[in-house]
């Protein structure tokens, strides 16, 4: 099968079209079972009871989080190496929702630190990278909305991202050195003790329904993307029909 | 020398020009003309390795601009709508710098040749921010004077501002340099009559 | 005319910069200034006591320095931008990761350089003990240039966009290994645990940057142009 053959946004409209839904039900069915897993199968924690159920959401929208973010990276970068439009264009569909998925795993932490050590936020290493994660995806965003040429700005975007990316490890590596240096006790939200087996299923499932909702996301963003960009070109001119 | 074929250039979301040739041997000077916004400048921008064209290629000699890189880019001398002058500079240091950047060694004598030739000589030490447009219009334009070496020049609009006499100077400096065996390629609104062994002109039409 | 030699232009092009810079010196004083006020803020947000200054002076120091820095950004190619002398930097013979090196090296004098001399007298304000000053200047000469280096990837991406807060949107996160390890060489240094791991990270740090970012600026000032 020629895959090239959808690298084009015209030919990649339709295809992505045909899969958005495909995704989404397959997220939520995955969703339903992980949730039904996470908040009545699995049993209660010793040690936590049971606020720690907030990690079937915390740790997938966590991964998710920084896997979107070397995609998003990997999409960039091959846009501005090979100069085609379309793997821009998903990087920046990709943005939206790997900051969601950030924000989630911000606000999931904070409700997991209240019950467990009575405030809302804990400057402990993995969360703190996260906020910094946050902050390199509005970076991404905003330069892009900041810039009117749409080429410019995949470039000039693409040029960020991957700056970002090789700054990831060091910014994660720097803020884990910040924590032990100031941490006395060991407060941490990654301690996680050897995990019951339907825990680990429930968190697992959860992170394919969060990665296929990524997806399905992110290929409808990309198809409002291309109508945008593609807007001056003859098949979306004759998709819209003629005009009364 | 210089040549180019099926160019197509998009600034935005326009097409501004597409299926452009054209060969330029030695002694040849190009006018490029068209309304504000078909596209010289873009063109102009587009030879000198700044701007990437939306299709088509770009040769020097036989070799496409973008392989040969640094080799190409010591070739030819541009001169751009802004000029590269610097207001906190004398003229002098001005041109000092703009040859040192290019790569180009001057010394005291032909430094203050080239400024006196383009009548700044007693503004030669003055910052330019205290010059009037035309005058630093007239600096860019003494880096010329240096750039003889180099074949191919690319100028945009570089009759702008200036006043008869500075018109009458620039044109002379094209004219010795094109019959030298250099190559002009040139943007202008102005009806200059510029004597040239070989002339092409484009029409680009918005 | 024979060809002048690629150390012939570094120098000429940082020289240029310098002998600018010195013509608007207001401009690198305000860069001092800045840093001289954000510091002297503090104090009067948190209170004076004297021990809950000291505990903060290492990370204010550095916060200051920071923004001091990101503030100081615009003036590396916006103005060279806006009168056409960029265009010819991109146009010169010679390789554009040097050239842009010695630009920033030009602007590190003018901007980082005049922090490290700075930041002592700040540092006694705070009330930090004299003998963690050699850490806190090595420290700033490691870190500083590191800014300058990061700083200008992000210049050269904004080049020419309106909106004043985007550069240090960009740059502010990428700053942070940077203080994280400037802040925390002189608390382990004040702490008695000696500061060579720090000082080394800034040092891995710097040279890691010095490699990369004039060609990932580079990259960044040809598609700003374009």
């Amino acid at each position: 099968m020629n895959w090239f053959k959808y690298s084009s946004p015209q030919t990649f409209y339709p295809l992505a079209g045909r899969l958005v839904p495909l995704f989404y039900v397959t997220a939520a069915m995955l969703a339903a079972a992980g949730i039904y897993i996470g908040f009545f199968v699995a049993p209660t924690d010793a040690q936590q009871g049971e606020a720690y159920r907030i990690i079937f959401i915390h740790v997938p929208a966590a991964w998710m989080s920084m896997f979107i973010y070397v995609v998003m990276a990997m999409w960039a970068g091959i846009g501005l190496a090979f100069n085609t439009r379309l793997s821009s264009m998903m990087a920046s569909a990709l943005a939206p929702t790997g900051a969601l998925m950030t924000f989630i795993a911000l606000w999931t932490g904070a409700l997991w630190g209240k019950p467990m050590w009575g405030t809302w936020w804990v400057w402990d290493a993995r969360l703190t990278s996260e906020l910094i994660l946050l902050f390199l995806y509005i970076g991404f965003m905003s330069l892009q909305a900041s810039i009117d040429d749409p080429r410019r700005a995949d470039k000039a975007g693409a040029v960020i991202a991957l700056v970002g990316v090789i700054n990831v490890p060091i910014i994660y590596f720097s803020v884990k050195w910040w924590n032990t240096l100031h941490q006395g006790a060991s407060v941490s939200l990654t301690r996680s003790p050897s995990m019951a087996t339907t825990m680990l299923t429930g968190m697992l499932i959860m992170v394919f329904a969060f990665w296929f909702y990524s997806i399905a996301a992110a290929l409808m963003r990309v198809r409002c993307i291309i109508l945008e960009r593609e807007r001056n070109s003859d098949w979306v001119k004759q998709m819209n029909g003629p005009r009364t | 020398m210089l040549s180019f074929n099926s160019l197509a250039c998009e600034r935005g979301e326009r097409r501004l020009f597409t299926g452009l040739n054209c060969e330029l041997a030695a002694s040849t000077l190009l006018e490029v003309r068209g309304a504000n916004g078909s596209g010289k400048t873009s063109l102009l921008r587009m030879l000198c390795g700044l701007l990437d064209p939306a299709a088509g290629t770009i040769l020097w000699r036989g070799e496409e601009i973008h392989a040969l890189g640094e080799q190409y880019r010591g070739q030819f001398a541009y001169l751009g709508h802004a000029g590269g002058v610097k207001d906190e500079l004398t003229a002098a240091e001005n041109l000092r710098f703009s040859a040192s950047l290019a790569s180009i060694v001057i010394d005291m004598t032909s430094e203050a040749a080239a400024l006196a030739w383009f009548g700044l000589g007693d503004h030669a030490h003055l910052p330019c921010k205290t010059l009037s447009q035309g005058q630093r219009r007239r600096v860019a334009l003494a880096r010329l004077r240096l750039s003889a070496a180099r074949p191919l020049w690319i100028l945009d609009e570089p009759f702008t501002a200036l006043d008869a006499q500075a018109v009458q100077l620039t044109q002379s400096l094209i004219e010795s340099h094109l019959e030298q065996g250099g190559i002009v390629v040139l943007t202008t609104h102005q009806d200059v009559a510029i004597k040239a062994p070989t002339v092409q002109r484009i029409e680009l039409a918005a | 005319m024979s060809e002048l030699s690629l150390s012939g232009t570094l120098h000429s092009l940082a020289q240029r910069d310098l002998m600018i810079a010195f013509r608007r010196r207001a401009d690198v004083l305000t860069t001092v200034f800045f840093f001289v006020i954000v510091a002297s803020l503090f104090p009067l947000g948190v209170g004076p006591e004297a021990a809950l200054l000291r505990s903060m002076a290492a990370g204010v120091l550095w916060v200051a320095a920071l923004l001091a820095s990101t503030l100081a950004l615009h003036r590396l190619f916006a103005a060279d931008h806006a009168d056409g002398t960029l265009e010819q930097m991109l146009l010169a013979p010679q390789p554009l990761s040097l050239l842009v090196l010695a630009k920033i090296a030009a602007h590190w004098l003018t901007t980082g350089l005049p922090l490290v001399l700075v930041a002592p007298l700040i540092g006694l304000q705070f009330g930090l003990n004299t003998a963690e000053f050699p850490v806190l200047l090595a420290a700033l000469l490691l870190g500083t240039p590191t800014l300058s280096l990061i700083g200008a990837i992000g210049a050269a991406l904004t080049l020419g966009l309106r909106g004043s807060g985007l550069i240090a949107l960009l740059v502010l996160p990428l700053y942070v290994p940077v203080l994280v390890f400037g802040a925390g060489a002189i608390e382990a240094s004040a702490a008695g645990l000696g500061a060579a791991a720090h000082l080394s990270v800034l040092g891995a740090l710097l040279l890691f940057t010095l490699v990369f970012a004039p060609w990932a600026t580079a990259a960044a000032l040809r598609i700003a142009v374009e």
